[in-house]
């Protein structure tokens, strides 16, 4: 298990090929990819992502220790950006391992959904107009029922 | 007692701080709150509606109605908006 939170922009294709090689009892890996969204009218300058220092590390262990406690997984990678974004960037990526594909398309489906709203990040978009805090949408809290 | 009492986002822009020491006796979070609201009208803006903040007691998600006993810290923010 490994989890990343930092500034700096992470090579996908890299952290996805390191990720799968070496997992001989695995015969499934998922990845999902998170990006800044432009805005429909494509106003967006930058997002910038504040988070709560001390508790996203604990928080998104926490979260991918109930993953692995919850599905048959040989490993989980997070890794989520925090400060300054352009649309288009990399926000952050989550990889499931597991022998199973269900398994691990379920897990990182879980991990998303959890650190979605539950850990600590707060989006802030910029345009011309100002700066403003994305609100939290009702539909993915509502995801978390299902778990 | 004293708390270390953060603010995230829009709770912190509201407050106009990200950090604060605070001596309080405080028994719960919501004790907490009302003590905060009472101090100033930018505290009782940031706090007008509890059902849109959420809390982090010693940096563990809980609800306004969790102890302080024994704790350091308190967070307020706003729902998360992570991934």
């Amino acid at each position: 298990m490994r989890v990343l939170v930092q500034s700096e922009p992470f090579d996908f294709g890299k952290e996805a090929q390191d990720f799968a090689s070496g997992h001989h009892t695995m015969g499934a890996i998922v990845t999902f990819t998170g990006i800044v969204r432009d805005l429909a009218d494509g106003s967006l300058d930058r997002m910038v992502i504040e988070h709560y220092p001390g508790m996203t590390q604990k928080a998104l262990n926490k979260i991918s220790e109930q993953a692995m406690e919850r599905w048959n997984l040989g490993d989980v990678l997070v890794i989520h950006r925090t400060g300054d974004l352009a649309p288009g960037d990399m926000i952050m990526m989550v990889a499931t391992a597991a022998p199973h594909r269900k398994d691990a398309f379920e897990a990182a489906e879980y991990l998303m959904d959890y650190l979605k709203s539950r850990a600590p990040f707060w989006k802030q978009e910029f345009t011309s107009d100002g700066a403003k805090w994305v609100a939290a949408k009702q539909d993915d809290e509502d995801a978390l029922t299902r778990w | 007692m004293k708390l270390d009492v953060l603010y995230f986002a829009w709770v912190r822009e509201r407050i106009g701080l990200a950090k604060e020491q605070i001596d309080t006796e405080a028994t719960t979070v919501m004790d907490l709150v009302r003590e905060l609201e009472a101090r100033e009208e930018r505290y009782a803006a940031a706090f007008a509606d509890i059902s849109a903040l959420r809390v982090a007691v010693d940096q563990e998600l809980t609800d306004f109605e969790a102890s302080l006993s024994g704790v350091r810290e308190v967070a307020f923010f706003p729902p998360m908006t992570g991934g």
